[in-house]
């Protein structure tokens, strides 16, 4: 057991006394067993909120990007908030796994999974937007430097938009291979319990045969540390990048040097925020409330509490930095934003991101699991008015007063945002009744250093 | 080649360390252990060399690094030069700022893939890949040694049951033809 120590400050990450096997029962179950009402209801909320989305993309597309309510003076708006919203929810995900994992934080392990699958599917989410604002949408492929029959036409490697389009899909595909190659030996789990034929095709096909040999195993982990060593600047340059798109354009409120690690803060926020408020939920639903514990919680407030108040920092600097560039445009552009016509989307994003989540200094407060809800959704709602405003506020007042004008989102517009969740929803409600949940072979490795019972036992023994 | 398979199955990583570092001190070698997690040390004790994935990645990396200079290089310098916003579009270097993250987003697309590729190829795992684990328990919380012998397993198996063993099993190797 000396092997096994754990500073006894260390509260357990695992209660309830599990064994080996227990972890498996636990984790399997959501698997193995029926799904209840409760998910058979939300379940089919999403599926109607997804069926409507695509209603509106179908429309949008046969009829024309008109269909929304963008104009000439705000030709960006829902769309892009939509989609830097998503690529930032995103980033809690590889955050949590590789982030995490290069800190050697235990606590991770709990949510690594869930974690990452949040970010493959709300990537694709946020992958939709730029492709439908396309307008034709099958000529996506233009996008990518192929040779082509219509001359020798290549992309722009100098724009921003180019640059988006590798840095999402190396994103989006080096994290489905990370996930996937950490779920291998927990498919095999799966697997080698499964009693129904059908079950067991299945997850032997996608466990790609998998049997925990010692040699797999020692490249398995070289290959997770390597893999998270790649992923964390990767994910980085991701919401740099996202930032750049704004950054490198020459208009006030957008042409701010400090967007990038402001982006990648305000990204780590609203994804850790979108992580919480899945997990309350899953913890209670499958079961879970021995692996995720109110530990688990409270850290996650914790991070979110900090990159709350690195993204107030940003914003307040932003409008020093307005105002002491001497430039009018600038200094016009953030005035317009906190007092201006959309002063309530200003507001609502400060109150939602800067103060909200100051609460989370109160010990009471972080470990309450209603109040970390309902701040979680606060966080998302304030993150969404933040894309929201950077883009709208800085183009509906432009240096023409004549073409001054507000955007209002048509049914449309709404309707693809909310197909978006909906379609987000049946991902993760499918995903949860299908995959194990949590990666239960890396949690099987500190069940002895941070379980409660071997924790309870080596300060009774010694 | 061997004749006689056993298995030595446990219910513990500490105990199946402890048996593994034993029947390597009494020279007799060991197949394969299979187990649910990684349990940390295995590796040393088994004498298993170091994985060079690390570096097989980095090496990929560098093909990603080379071949983004190499394709942005020939797209937007050589074949196809445009005036685009005032960018100098003549000199690769003078243009190379605005290439940054994308010789940046390659490498790492190069190193991840390819060392993953690089690991299940070497692991031989794909889909429809049959598992080779002996016991369908060794993914959930057994760790089982695989022995392969000639001869009389009396003493191995004396050797074995001092350690904390929960089950032994000995098979015939039916597989001889194939190994």
């Amino acid at each position: 057991m000396a092997s096994h120590y754990e500073a006894p400050i260390r509260k357990p990450l695992v209660t309830g006394g599990k064994s080996y096997h227990d972890v498996s029962v636990d984790i399997v179950n959501a698997v193995e067993g029926k799904a209840n009402k409760q998910w058979w209801i939300v379940f089919s909320i999403a599926l109607i909120m997804f069926l409507w989305g695509i209603g509106c993309i179908i429309y949008t597309i046969s009829t024309g990007i008109g269909a929304w309510g963008l104009n000439k003076t705000v030709g960006w708006a829902w769309d892009i908030t939509n989609f830097v919203w998503w690529v930032g929810i995103g980033h809690a995900g590889t955050l949590i796994s590789a982030v995490l994992l290069l800190f050697r934080q235990k606590w991770r392990m709990a949510i690594n999974r869930s974690a990452e699958a949040m970010t493959i599917f709300s990537v694709i989410q946020a992958g939709l937007f730029p492709i439908i604002h396309m307008g034709r949408p099958w000529l996506a492929f233009w996008t990518l430097p192929i040779p082509n029959a219509y001359g020798s036409l290549w992309v722009n490697f100098n724009s921003p938009l180019l640059w988006d389009v590798f840095a999402i899909s190396t994103y989006l595909s080096v994290s489905l291979v990370f996930w996937w190659t950490g779920l291998l030996p927990d498919f095999a789990m799966i697997r080698d319990r499964a009693v129904k034929p059908f079950q067991k095709k299945i997850y032997s096909l996608v466990s790609f045969g998998w049997s925990g040999r010692a040699k797999d195993w020692q490249r398995f982990e070289e290959v997770s540390l390597v893999l998270a060593g790649l992923a964390t600047p990767l994910v980085l340059s991701v919401h740099t990048i996202v930032s750049f798109d704004f950054a490198t354009s020459v208009i006030p409120g957008w042409h701010t040097t400090i967007f990038p690690p402001y982006f990648v803060a305000g990204a780590i926020f609203s994804g850790f925020a979108m992580v919480q408020t899945l997990l309350i939920v899953m913890r209670k639903v499958s079961n879970l409330e021995n692996y995720i514990t109110i530990q688990h919680i409270e850290l996650m407030n914790i991070v979110i509490m900090i990159t709350g108040c690195i993204v107030g920092c940003a914003y307040i600097t932003e409008l020093f930095i307005a105002w002491y560039s001497g430039v009018e445009y600038e200094q016009y552009a953030f005035l317009n934003r906190a007092t201006g016509p959309y002063w309530w989307a200003y507001w609502s994003m400060m109150t939602c991101n800067v103060f909200s989540p100051q609460f989370m200094w109160v010990k009471k407060l972080r470990t309450s699991i209603v109040f970390s809800f309902v701040i979680s959704i606060v966080v998302n709602i304030g993150m969404w008015f933040e894309r929201f405003v950077i883009i709208v506020t800085s183009l509906h007042r432009d240096y023409l007063p004549s073409s001054w004008t507000m955007f209002s989102p048509t049914v449309f517009d709404i309707g693809i945002f909310l197909g978006t969740i909906g379609f987000f929803f049946v991902l993760f409600l499918l995903y949860s009744r299908t995959f194990p949940v949590i990666a239960q072979a890396e949690v099987k490795t500190i069940l002895k250093t941070s379980g409660d019972n071997y924790k309870k036992m080596r300060d009774k023994n010694g | 080649m061997a004749e006689k398979i056993l298995h030595a199955i446990y219910d513990d990583d500490d105990k199946l360390l402890a048996a593994v570092k034993k029947i390597k001190e009494a020279k007799i070698d060991i197949e394969e252990v299979y187990t649910p997690f990684p349990v940390h040390g295995l590796d040393k004790v088994l004498g298993l060399k170091e994985t060079r994935l690390a570096i097989t990645a980095f090496i990929y990396g560098c093909i990603g690094f080379s071949f983004a200079i190499w394709m942005m290089n020939h797209i937007m310098i050589l074949d196809w030069p445009q005036n685009i916003g005032g960018k100098p579009s003549f000199s690769f270097i003078e243009n190379m700022p605005s290439f940054v993250p994308i010789m940046f987003e390659l490498t790492v697309f190069f190193a991840a893939h390819l060392m993953v590729i690089t690991f299940y190829l070497r692991s031989k795992l794909w889909p429809f890949k049959e598992a080779e684990n002996p016991i369908p328990n060794t993914t959930d919380d057994k760790f089982l040694i695989e022995i392969k012998f000639d001869g009389s397993e009396k003493e191995i198996k004396k050797l074995i049951k001092e350690t904390d063993v929960l089950e032994i099993k000995l098979h015939l190797n039916k597989k001889n033809d194939n190994d």
